[in-house]
């Protein structure tokens, strides 16, 4: 599905990723790859450390060892600041709309443009369509309407069409589809489709495996703070990842007996 | 300024609307028709905008000239009712940037008299001119606000308790400064003349005409450039009604406060009193640093979803403690005003019900309590209705109890009207 081979070299690599809380060690020797125009997508279960490895990678924890490289160059991320510099946005389950917005004011929230004192809502206005209209979002009658009268799903579109609008280069994408009915899920689907197809490395978090084997090239599985698997979708089946999820191990997949073993 | 624009609310959730969708507003003009049924909607989700104020102004209106034919609508009687809301209406325009962050200021009335108390001082007994003592009211006032806002903003302790706990020291303060059943009489012209004189009759009609035709302006050009940049828009004829709207309303009420309204056929007494330009200015000035100013919208912001704003690299902190400084400021003027209409400064200036009249004026017009809905006009618009009841009532010789009982009803009952609304808008949007 994706239009760049898996030899892309990676927009983000995270190689030998280490955290611990206290004694707890919560990232263990972990490796992740984001490529241009590719889906990545991250699974595991409720406490795998999925949300520890987007914050450290979004810059809200520091690793404790390992190196994040950014097209190449190693670089250190030390706050959201830092992520946003580099080009990287993370859109978060609980979205960070403001109601009383309109979806042009929310996708500009914080990076204003101004002519003088005065907001150029003019060029915001239109940036804010080009940038739906790029991403193939129609379902929206005006960028002027509020944030407060849109579906989940519209509203998941604007955060992620936010995260776009500032040339970013990988977005990250957290349960997107987890709130949402069945066509809502279809359209952010389509929009995370294109996200890629548009160029960005897409990392998706989700529990939802018709999700993912729906738009992902690449499947990475967490399993108790380990990479248990690094694989091209197209090569694993359904009950596949779901035994790398629950077990850590599928087959001659997954993590060596022994160490899956002693982690439980 | 206004951006009254009728926001569509009718996507069903759960559906990929083909009809209404792909930006159908922004690329070509609505109809007049279709504005006005996206105003219904817009209606019924629960965003009554100025509605109830001037549903609620026009009844009072009835009320008021039923009962009292002759005094009530008198060319006098509504001259003074428009000078009794300024103070209110200026207290009530400072609550609004505190209430769009969902805070609330108990302490704006009572720091309107301290600051008051202060310029009176200066002027009586340090015999200071009105410039530099007016300046030094309102740094008071910026003192104050800088106060509050540093203990709600940056050591977050709630706003209701520090500016409660303010509501009594700084009455303690304005007696100190006064003393116990004192008060300081002003007697310098310029503050007299802000409440009780009137402008020449040609310079009233020239500010009027300047003014409506600075917003006919601003208002075509806008939607000009709209237009050319094929950018989301009214319905030209809603706008230009808009602005004849707006041209009534000013030029009519020049003319009204034109007319002679001396009680002696043999002097002439007209002319639009100083504090209505004053409270004009602060007006436009407000709805500028709201509406088309990036601070502006970060204050909108930090009201509609702190932690969005916070994500935005928005600095919430410094945002909710300038609103505090910015109430403080206008509540100083608000003070000011208010010294000159009664001539003097007392202890219990500010106290009493006043926070509860701009309190009550700002939701009446349209603010509301929860943050991130509001607008400046709505202070103004609802200081009239308070001022009216506060007159009305005054003429029909109602003992002052009516006076407290009638107030904190309305309050209430615009309360109600904005709990209500935020239901149907949460019922409503997702």
């Amino acid at each position: 599905m994706g239009t760049l081979s898996d030899n892309e070299p990676p927009t983000l690599e995270l190689v030998g990723i280490n955290k611990s809380f206290g004694a707890i060690h919560v990232l263990h020797d972990v490796n992740l790859a984001v490529r241009p125009g590719q889906v990545t997508a991250l699974v595991g279960d409720n406490g795998a450390g999925k949300s520890t490895l987007i914050k450290c990678i979004a810059g809200i924890h520091p690793v404790d060892s390992g190196s994040i490289l950014f097209e190449g160059r190693q670089v250190s991320i030390n706050s959201p600041k830092d992520a946003a510099a580099l080009g990287i946005e993370v859109v978060y389950q609980d979205l960070a709309l403001a109601d009383n917005l309109d979806i042009a004011q929310n996708m500009f929230l914080g990076r204003e443009r101004t002519k003088g004192v005065v907001l150029d809502e003019a060029s915001m206005e239109q940036a804010a369509r080009e940038t739906l209209a790029r991403l193939s979002v129609r379902t929206v009658k005006s960028v002027r309407q509020q944030v407060a009268s849109l579906s989940g799903g519209q509203r998941q579109t604007v955060a992620i069409a936010k995260a776009v609008l500032w040339d970013s280069k990988v977005v990250i994408l957290d349960e997107p589809t987890a709130a949402l009915g069945v066509a809502q899920t279809r359209q952010v689907l389509d929009l995370v489709r294109r996200l890629a197809e548009t160029g960005h490395g897409v990392l998706l978090i989700s529990h939802n495996m018709n999700d993912v084997f729906e738009v992902a090239d690449r499947i990475t599985a967490l399993f108790l703070g380990r990479v248990a698997a690094d694989v091209k979708r197209a090569d694993v089946t359904h009950s596949q990842v779901v035994e790398l999820i629950t077990s850590g191990r599928s087959g001659d997949l997954g993590l060596a007996s022994s160490t899956a073993a002693e982690s439980i | 300024m206004s951006t009254e624009t009728p926001e569509p609310v009718d996507t069903v959730p759960g559906t990929a609307t083909v009809a209404g969708s792909d930006f159908s507003n922004d690329t070509r003009t609505q109809s007049v028709s279709e504005a006005i049924r996206d105003y219904g909607v817009t209606l019924r989700s629960g965003d009554l905008g100025a509605l109830p104020a001037l549903f609620g102004l026009l009844a009072l209106v009835i009320l008021f000239w039923v009962l009292s034919p002759d005094l009530f609508l008198s060319k006098a009687n509504i001259a003074n009712l428009l000078v009794q809301a300024l103070p209110v209406s200026i207290l009530a325009m400072g609550l609004v940037f505190v209430l769009l962050l969902g805070e609330i200021d108990l302490s704006a009335g009572v720091a309107s008299g301290a600051c008051a108390a202060v310029m009176g001082r200066l002027l009586v007994d340090a015999g200071w001119g009105w410039e530099i003592s007016v300046l030094f009211a309102v740094i008071v006032g910026v003192a104050i606000g800088a106060f509050i806002g540093i203990l709600v903003a940056f050591m977050r302790i709630p706003s209701f308790v520090v500016t409660l706990a303010l509501f009594l020291g700084l009455q303690g303060i304005a007696l100190r400064l006064i003393g116990e059943g004192g008060t300081v009489p002003i007697h310098d012209k310029f503050i007299i003349a802000l409440a009780n004189e009137q402008m020449p009759i040609w310079l009233g009609w020239t500010c009027a005409g300047a003014t409506t035709a600075g917003y006919a302006i601003v208002q075509l050009l806008r939607w000009q450039r709209q237009n050319a940049r094929k950018l989301a828009r009214r319905p030209f004829p809603l706008v230009v009604g808009q602005i004849i709207f707006v041209a009534v309303m000013i030029l009519g009420g020049t003319y009204f406060l034109s007319l002679d309204r001396a009680a002696n056929p043999n002097v002439f007494f007209g002319g639009v009193p100083w504090g209505v330009p004053l409270v004009g200015a602060l007006l436009i000035i407000c709805s500028f640093v709201l509406g088309r100013t990036k601070y502006g919208r970060h204050i909108y912001a930090v009201g509609g979803n702190s932690e969005a704003a916070r994500r935005a690299g928005i600095r919430v902190g410094s945002v909710r403690m300038s609103v505090f400084m910015i109430c403080s400021v206008l509540a100083a003027f608000s003070g000011i005003i208010a010294a000159s209409r009664l001539n003097s400064v007392t202890p219990d200036a500010g106290a009493g019900n006043t926070l509860l009249y701009a309190v009550g004026a700002a939701v009446i017009g349209g603010t509301s309590l929860f943050g991130g809905r509001g607008k400046i006009r709505d202070g103004i618009l609802g200081g009239v209705v308070i001022a009216t009841i506060i007159n009305g009532l005054l003429l029909l010789h109602k003992p002052a109890y009516w006076n407290y009982i009638i107030t904190g009803g309305f309050l209430l009952f615009a309360a109600s009207i904005d709990a209500l609304a935020r239901r149907r808008r949460s019922a409503s949007g997702r």
